[in-house]
């Protein structure tokens, strides 16, 4: 039975894709309304952990709640409505513009579109409203891939390395940003190839190696 | 389902009308794609030939799986496709939509290659007038068949090769029953049985899709 | 004690009657008033024609549904849909080379754009396309519902096929064993030989379909073994 102050819970938990264990038997718990870093060298399994968390791949083994959802016996596709995704490629259609993105997002949200405009200023873009999303630069589709998940308010937030290509204005302004989050009682999980250096911000840190979690510190 | 399947439908057409992509390489190939087959006749038979409403199929089966290699690239990378699939659309919404969006692409294409066909194989203008029906409902089921093939063979990330092998079986009554129908439009005829064939594929997909698109999405 | 000796029989039972069918058709039943010897090709055409398109595609379809349903999925049901195909697919390539043997004498060519010829074609490439899609993919679980999705999907198309190329074209003889009212066209001995390579024939499609599923356990063992090494050596990656 989850705990209601848990977000996640994770008990030896594997996945496996094309016959590879990306993740080796993971066991974890994470508090509701918390900031966690993932950390770990190339292929230690963050991505993977991040994808487990969103539904967005299977479990293989062991046991987890997500949100509530059962990993196992629950609805994938109920967890992945709960959660908001950010992955290091972009994470929208380059043809549309940013605005006709989150119109998308919204639209298939069922939230209203009038909200777009204070989105897009939030994250630095309202001079970018029309401009396809293969045009902006990469802090600025960066931003576009917030604007997204501020639009969408979700429990979770998981973001996959969001510091990578971001200039030192760029990761002040995230900083800013999560601390919002976490304070509206979201919870956040990040992952990162380091440590976090914030002042602002004072998350758990887990780190990953061969799939497996090696160090936990808080 | 239904305020699904227009919305992505709409952002399919809208990326479409972007990148240009049918207006500048899809239709160019099918129209060279006609004249090929004029060449390939030889001089003899490319203007006078009663081959002209079969060719036209062909030369749509090809347009086709461009069209659907297209459609399911157009989803983006896989990170667009993991965040699209926290937006928990529903499947059978998706799968309409991209239908419908691959079909109107195909209507476009169809009545451009027609007149093609009229120009270049010589096939009569009031017959292949009268043929147009059939031909939107056949690129129908040609666009809900062809949706569900690309999603099978991997959505734009299996290999290319795959949905030609997969699809071709399937596409075979529909080349059939569009040549019949066309040629029976120009020379007169029952058109009754291909009626019958292309709309209970087209009602076929249309259900296998709408119950199982989730099946293949889900990964 | 009753499965284990019916499936220790099942093999040398299959290859008896085999034999009984060969024997039989080749020197025992007369030959044709019109097509002589080339009847013989009676008691194996229709026969391999049977477990290609009907007995081994169906079980395909069939345990398809079944993986879909949830109540009822299990590797069991990916492992007999996939093996049956397997099966389906050597079968309806003997029906096409058989068939064609027949024909020539009696069409005077190999191949004739005909109406089951061509939908038993189609079903090849069907047959094919699931064996290659199944190779497409490596992950257990995405293999086994895209296949079994496209079994389903051949299954509808084969009606819809097989009536498509009917009305396009047909020269295919017409049924050989029953008139339309249901009476018998082929009698005595023929009749009994007839009888005979179809429940043989039906055999030996279980006979392959229980070989081919042990291999595929077999495999299915190798490949957890991977895995478990495989788990093994990344959480070692974990420790160092």
């Amino acid at each position: 039975m989850s705990s209601p102050t848990l977000v996640v819970e994770l008990s030896d938990a594997v996945v496996l894709v094309d016959g590879f264990p990306l993740l080796s038997g993971v066991t974890l718990e994470l508090e509701t309304g918390t900031l966690n870093v993932v950390t770990g060298a190339n292929g230690a399994g963050k991505t993977s952990l991040l994808r487990l968390l969103g539904g967005l791949v299977a479990l293989s083994s062991g046991s987890g709640v997500v949100s509530g959802v059962d990993l196992r016996t629950g609805d994938r596709r109920d967890l992945r409505r709960r959660v908001g995704w950010l992955g290091h490629e972009g994470s929208f259609y380059d043809d549309l513009s940013a605005k006709e993105n989150l119109t998308f997002a919204a639209k298939a949200l069922g939230r209203p579109t009038d909200e777009i405009a204070r989105v897009l200023d939030r994250v630095g873009l309202s001079s970018r409203t029309d401009t396809p999303a293969k045009r902006l630069s990469a802090g600025q589709r960066r931003r576009l891939g917030l604007a997204w998940l501020l639009l969408r308010r979700p429990e979770t937030w998981l973001l996959d390395e969001p510091y990578a290509t971001l200039d030192d204005e760029g990761r002040t302004f995230f900083d800013e940003l999560i601390g919002d989050v976490i304070r509206s009682g979201a919870s956040v999980i990040v992952s990162a190839h380091d440590p976090l250096r914030s002042n602002a911000l004072s998350p758990r840190t887990i780190t990953l190696a061969g799939g497996l979690v090696v160090s936990d510190r808080s | 389902m239904i305020r699904t399947a227009l919305l992505v439908a709409g952002k399919d057409l809208r990326i479409e009308r972007r990148s240009r992509v049918l207006l500048w390489q899809v239709l160019p190939f099918g129209v060279m794609a006609l004249v090929l087959s004029g060449l390939a006749l030889g001089p003899a038979h490319a203007g006078n030939s009663s081959a002209g409403p079969g060719l036209f199929y062909l030369v749509m089966l090809l347009v086709t799986l461009l069209m659907i290699n297209r459609s399911q690239v157009i989803e983006g990378s896989s990170g667009t496709r993991t965040s699209v699939a926290t937006l928990g659309l529903d499947p059978a919404g998706v799968f309409l939509g991209k239908a419908l969006a691959l079909a109107v692409e195909l209507w476009i294409t169809g009545v451009v290659v027609l007149a093609g066909a009229v120009l270049l194989l010589h096939t009569a203008l009031v017959g292949s007038a009268e043929a147009l029906p059939s031909v939107l409902v056949i690129l129908a089921a040609l666009a809900a068949a062809g949706t569900l093939y690309g999603a099978l063979s991997g959505g734009g990330q299996g290999p290319a090769t795959l949905l030609p092998v997969l699809s071709f079986p399937a596409f075979a009554p529909l080349l059939i029953a569009g040549e019949r129908s066309y040629s029976d439009a120009l020379h007169g005829g029952s058109l009754w049985q291909w009626w019958l064939i292309s709309l209970v594929a087209l009602v076929a997909y249309l259900g296998i899709g709408i119950l199982l698109y989730g099946v293949l999405e889900e990964s | 004690m009753i499965k284990q000796l019916s499936q220790r029989l099942l093999g040398p039972v299959t290859l008896a009657l085999l034999a009984l069918t060969f024997w039989l058709g080749l020197w025992v039943t007369p030959p044709d008033r019109i097509q002589g010897n080339l009847v013989r090709l009676l008691y194996i055409h229709p026969a391999i024609a049977w477990v290609g398109l009907y007995v081994s595609f169906g079980t395909s379809v069939i345990a398809s549904c079944l993986y879909l349903w949830k109540r009822t999925r299990s590797t069991i049901m990916d492992r007999v849909a996939y093996c049956a195909m397997e099966v389906s697919a050597i079968f309806i390539t003997l029906t096409l080379i058989t068939g064609s043997i027949w024909g020539r004498p009696t069409w005077g060519v190999w191949w004739a754009w005909d109406a089951r010829l061509t939908s038993t074609a189609i079903l090849l490439v069907f047959a094919l396309g699931y064996l290659a899609l199944r190779r497409a993919n490596d992950d257990p679980e995405l293999r086994a519902r895209r296949s079994a999705v496209f079994a389903i999907i051949a299954a509808i198309n084969v009606p819809i096929d097989h009536f498509s190329v009917d009305w396009w074209h047909t020269l295919h003889q017409g049924a050989t064993v029953f008139t339309q009212n249901g009476n018998f066209l082929v009698h005595g001995s023929m009749l009994w030989t007839l009888f005979l390579s179809l429940f043989a024939f039906t055999l030996l499609f279980f006979w392959l379909l229980r070989a081919r599923y042990r291999l595929e356990v077999l495999r299915d063992q190798r490949y957890a073994a991977s895995l478990d090494e495989a788990l093994a050596q990344r959480r070692r990656e974990g420790v160092h």
